[in-house]
């Protein structure tokens, strides 16, 4: 999700979306680091499919201790990536998260070995619909089986197997990273001393759902989607993809926020122009933003992914109960929600904190004061960042994890 | 850390409603029950704090007595100042929250200088006792001979060092005395185990004697109970 860019990042001067360069090798030899799998390590997924082969790509921070105790997976949101705290090779951006992750952040790299991973579905080196299909040697497209939030961990926790790491510290995502933290403290009870979800819910909601429609029948409807074989025909459904992306951007925001960036101040004019330019700075701000998410994300892995958070409901496979999702579990839970989220309300967040009171989990709940929206996660938000810190100080203290040689500021 | 012998809840309950107003309520600042309450705290029991502020009741408990400790707090300072001191602390209010937890989910349930702030102590009385084995309840006692005094003669609200609040702007929306107290107990089924009158700074009142008269020298009541 977006970063708090400025309107003046100039919008509609890029040239046409279709020339410039799509996230093509980097699916499938992605500059992170991949793990293949395969055979006695297929994948089985929801829908029913075995995946066989498959790849995951990651990124790690920071350096597994001698008990292998202080491993931290940080899980992404919907358009992010495994560059928490790295440079993102396609953007060329710092880390998305990268002001609560690195040496002497939150989430302190000189303490935790932290692991971040491309999820199922996504576009920057992990099996997703811009992967090469291996029985076929073309790309999947729609042929890949639809993935879900429960699939994606599942991968996750094969990579873990993999490197070694039988329990995690504590996995920490925001949004569908959030709706990830949660699936992995359901499937893998035993595998998570400690988790934080933030801006998330146990389901997608009805409104969220319709959202992500809109989003999706954005896509399909632009001609160069092509029954989603544009690679074939050296197109891409770039303008379809960036209305999705622009419609999706308001739900991260809220009404003050843009209000005080934007008010309804004019972009680069002294006065409406009576046509349809983008006369307002909102709508120049929109626009880029659009126009730079088709740079760095597949659009077949934009349906795929939104699918698979429209498929999310943590309690259905309990007979509708989320405290049964959540009973014996021997998680500590540290959840977090942000007042002007209209996206991931706290209702969301409460429900969820009142299921794991119901199984008498143990938790913690903090709802941060921030008039940024559903965006607040990624941003600069101290209150955030002071509880992340502390819950994660008292969890490592719980679990005997040292303090780094310095100790703490 | 959970140290505790006692068996874990299982089923999930729902029932009513409360807002847990922070311990200043009361005023003075002096929290001088907190030894107290400990001292009546089994060591390693899982306890619930209801409006535990900012945690430093359940920091002693759980380094005194290891107890497995979780809060519940209303104000968002409050719940942040816990969490970033390693408690397992709640953002939620007694009158209405209670309701999320299981029966038995506790050893101990803690409502310390709370019950007056509540819209419905009774209530909120009764689903103390439906979630913790034993409930330990402290408030401020309005038949204190000060408070008694200043109505009697000066023909107005009381207000004190200890509640300084003018009628109009009070959290304390339900004040009680020790006896009003004890008789809720029996109506809402509550068996006495222990009680002690304190002063402002929440010492004991250091003799033993008749409920009138603690009735009249308690600034504050400190109560232990058990459902009956």
């Amino acid at each position: 999700m977006s970063k708090d860019t400025t309107a003046e990042q100039s919008p509609l001067d890029q040239g046409p979306p279709e020339l410039r360069a799509a996230p093509a090798s980097e699916a499938d030899t992605p500059s992170s680091r991949v793990e293949k799998f395969g055979g006695d390590r297929a994948l089985q997924l929801d829908c029913g499919t075995v995946l066989d082969p498959w790849q995951i790509a990651y990124e790690t921070y920071g350096t597994l201790n001698e008990d292998r105790s202080n491993a931290i997976l940080v899980c992404h949101a919907l358009t992010g990536d495994q560059y928490v705290a790295s440079r993102n090779p396609l953007t060329g951006k710092p880390g998305w998260w990268s002001l609560l992750v690195g040496p002497g952040r939150p989430v302190d790299t000189d303490r935790f070995f932290v692991i971040c991973a491309n999820v199922l579905g996504g576009c920057l080196g992990t099996t997703g619909p811009a992967s090469t299909n291996p029985a076929t040697g073309r790309r999947w497209g729609l042929d890949l089986p639809l993935v879900t939030i429960r699939d994606m961990v599942r991968a996750q926790a094969v990579l873990l197997d993999h490197l070694g790491i039988e329990t995690l510290f504590s996995v920490v995502g925001g949004s569908m990273g959030g709706m990830q933290v949660l699936q992995w403290a359901v499937s893998y009870p035993e595998r998570v001393f400690s988790a934080v979800p933030i801006a998330a819910a146990a389901r997608h909601s009805s409104q969220n759902i319709a959202f992500h429609e809109v989003g999706r029948q954005a896509v399909m409807a632009d001609p160069n989607w092509c029954g989603g074989r544009y690679f074939e025909r050296g197109v891409r459904p770039s303008k379809g993809l960036a209305v999705a992306r622009m419609a999706a951007h308001i739900t991260y925001l809220s009404d003050p926020a843009l209000h005080r960036k934007f008010g309804r101040n004019l972009q680069d004019r002294e006065a409406i122009t009576f046509g349809f330019d983008a006369d307002f700075q909102i709508e120049s701000y929109l626009r880029h933003q659009g126009m730079t998410f088709v740079d760095r994300f597949d659009p077949n892995s934009y349906l795929y992914v939104t699918r698979a958070m429209d498929y999310f409901d943590l309690a259905a496979d309990f007979g509708g109960s989320l405290p049964r999702a959540f009973l014996h579990s021997p998680t500590r839970f540290c959840v977090m929600s942000f007042t002007s989220d209209w996206l991931f309300p706290t209702a969301e967040s409460k429900a969820v904190v009142k299921a794991l009171n119901a199984a008498a989990a143990n938790v913690s709940f903090v709802e941060v004061e921030s008039d940024r929206g559903h965006d607040a996660f990624l941003l600069d938000e101290p209150e955030m960042f002071r509880t992340v810190l502390g819950f994660l100080t008292g969890a490592a203290h719980a679990r005997g994890i040292a303090p780094p040689a310095g100790g703490f500021a | 850390m959970s140290v505790t012998a006692i068996s874990t809840p299982e089923a999930a309950v729902d029932a009513p409603p409360v807002p847990t107003t922070a311990p200043q309520a009361a005023g003075g600042g002096a929290r001088g029950d907190h030894r107290l309450v400990a001292d009546l705290v089994a060591p390693g029991s899982r306890v619930l704090d209801i409006g535990c502020g900012e945690g430093e009741l359940l920091d002693l408990l759980i380094r005194e007595k290891q107890v497995d400790g979780r809060g519940l707090e209303l104000s968002q300072a409050g719940v942040n100042a816990c969490v970033a001191r390693g408690l397992s602390v709640v953002q939620g209010d007694a009158d209405r929250d209670l309701a999320d937890y299981p029966d038995d989910a506790f050893d101990f349930v803690i409502l310390s200088q709370t019950l007056q702030a509540t819209y419905a102590p009774r209530r909120v009385l009764e689903e103390l006792l439906r979630i913790g084995s034993n409930v330990i309840v402290s408030f401020p006692n309005f038949g204190f001979w000060r408070n008694r005094l200043q109505l009697l003669l000066g023909g107005r609200m009381p207000v004190t060092d200890y509640l300084p609040y003018s009628w109009y702007d009070t959290p304390n929306i339900h004040f009680c005395t020790i006896r009003d107290f004890v008789a809720l107990c029996q109506e809402a089924d509550a068996r006495i185990v222990k009680s002690m009158a304190l002063d402002a700074r929440g010492r004991p009142v250091g003799f033993s004697a008749p409920w009138w008269v603690w009735n009249l020298i308690g600034e504050q009541a400190l109560f232990l109970l058990k459902r009956s």
